[in-house]
């Protein structure tokens, strides 16, 4: 289901859970999706013995993309007209993340409503880790 | 990304929502998604990074018959550069940022081809990791008409050394 604009308030919010203590598994199937085999990110010996961190970590991209469920079950499926994020903590296996839009403000673009949002997503100790924006056509 | 031939294909897109958690029928099942607003299969809205898998210079990915920079016998199968912090030695560093701009959903049976230009390189000093090297690339992705689905900005970043973690972030994790 679509938003509507006439029904959106400027500063309200939407959070969803992203994932609940992130497996190495759910990295692993993501590296397999997307064609990202960065070792970085699925292989624990190099990471830790050769990158010198202390575990695997995830693809910023799937924090990416996990928010992005959080987004189109928010605005409707294909109603993103811009998404962008920066990456601003690491993930580890074990997170637990939860992420949140709230809305910027309401717009006309092209005789389209357009919603803009400020997304970010947190870790279980409140640590940032993707903060960003987004943009959607809404209903009037 | 280069892509000369990304074939969007429903069934890698069931892997790829899958991989984010994501099993919205507008991604999974073709019939219920007839039903949707969206009329038919769609892809997630990341989902172009995995013009990854059909860009075949891509340096994050094993060839066939040449040494890999993961572990086998050994930690790394390859001599990393010196001083590589960088996200892993030869790593290809970490991802900063990533922008997109959606020109019409991107839908299973398109077939695009991608053209990546470089953009702008910045330099920081970053309090966790040493010097910053920053630099963007803008990726086209156009339909089997020539038109544009998606633009993509990507920002990457090459460390000095690996991003040091505060004391008790990781131990949770």
């Amino acid at each position: 289901m679509a938003l509507s604009a006439s029904q959106l308030k400027v500063g309200e919010t939407h959070t969803a859970r992203l994932v609940d203590d992130l497996s190495r598994t759910q990295i692993v199937q993501y590296a397999g999706a997307s064609g990202d085999y960065n070792p970085l990110h699925t292989d624990e010996v190099f990471t830790t013995k050769v990158a010198g961190y202390p575990s695997v970590f995830a693809h910023g991209m799937l924090t990416m993309g996990m928010t992005g469920k959080m987004l189109t079950d928010y605005v409707g499926d294909a109603r993103l007209t811009k998404y962008g994020v920066r990456f601003t903590s690491q993930v580890w296996p074990g997170d637990t993340l939860d992420s949140t839009a709230t809305l910027k403000a309401i717009g006309d673009k092209d005789g389209a409503k357009i919603a803009e949002f400020d997304v970010k997503t947190v870790n279980q100790n409140g640590v940032e880790v993707l903060s960003g924006y987004a943009e959607a056509r809404v209903d009037p | 990304m280069a892509a000369k031939k990304f074939p969007v294909e429903a069934g890698h897109i069931l892997l790829f929502a899958r991989s984010i958690g994501d099993e919205n029928v507008v991604y999974t099942d073709e019939e219920a998604a007839k039903a949707t607003e969206a009329g038919g299969i769609i892809a997630p809205p990341t989902f172009v990074q995995a013009s990854a898998q059909f860009d075949p210079n891509y340096v994050l990915r094993p060839k066939i018959g040449q040494p890999w920079f993961g572990s086998g016998k050994n930690p790394t199968g390859r001599v990393a550069s010196a001083g590589g912090g960088g996200g892993g030695g030869n790593g290809g560093g970490l991802h900063a940022e990533q922008h997109y701009e959606y020109h019409r959903p991107l839908r299973a049976g398109d077939v695009l081809t991608s053209e990546t230009k470089p953009g702008k390189t910045w330099e920081k000093e970053g309090r966790r990791s040493g010097k910053l090297v920053f630099s963007e690339s803008v990726t086209e992705y156009r339909d089997q008409k020539g038109e544009l689905v998606v633009t993509a900005r990507g920002v990457g970043v090459r460390t000095e050394r690996p991003v040091e973690q505060p004391a008790d972030s990781k131990q949770e994790a």
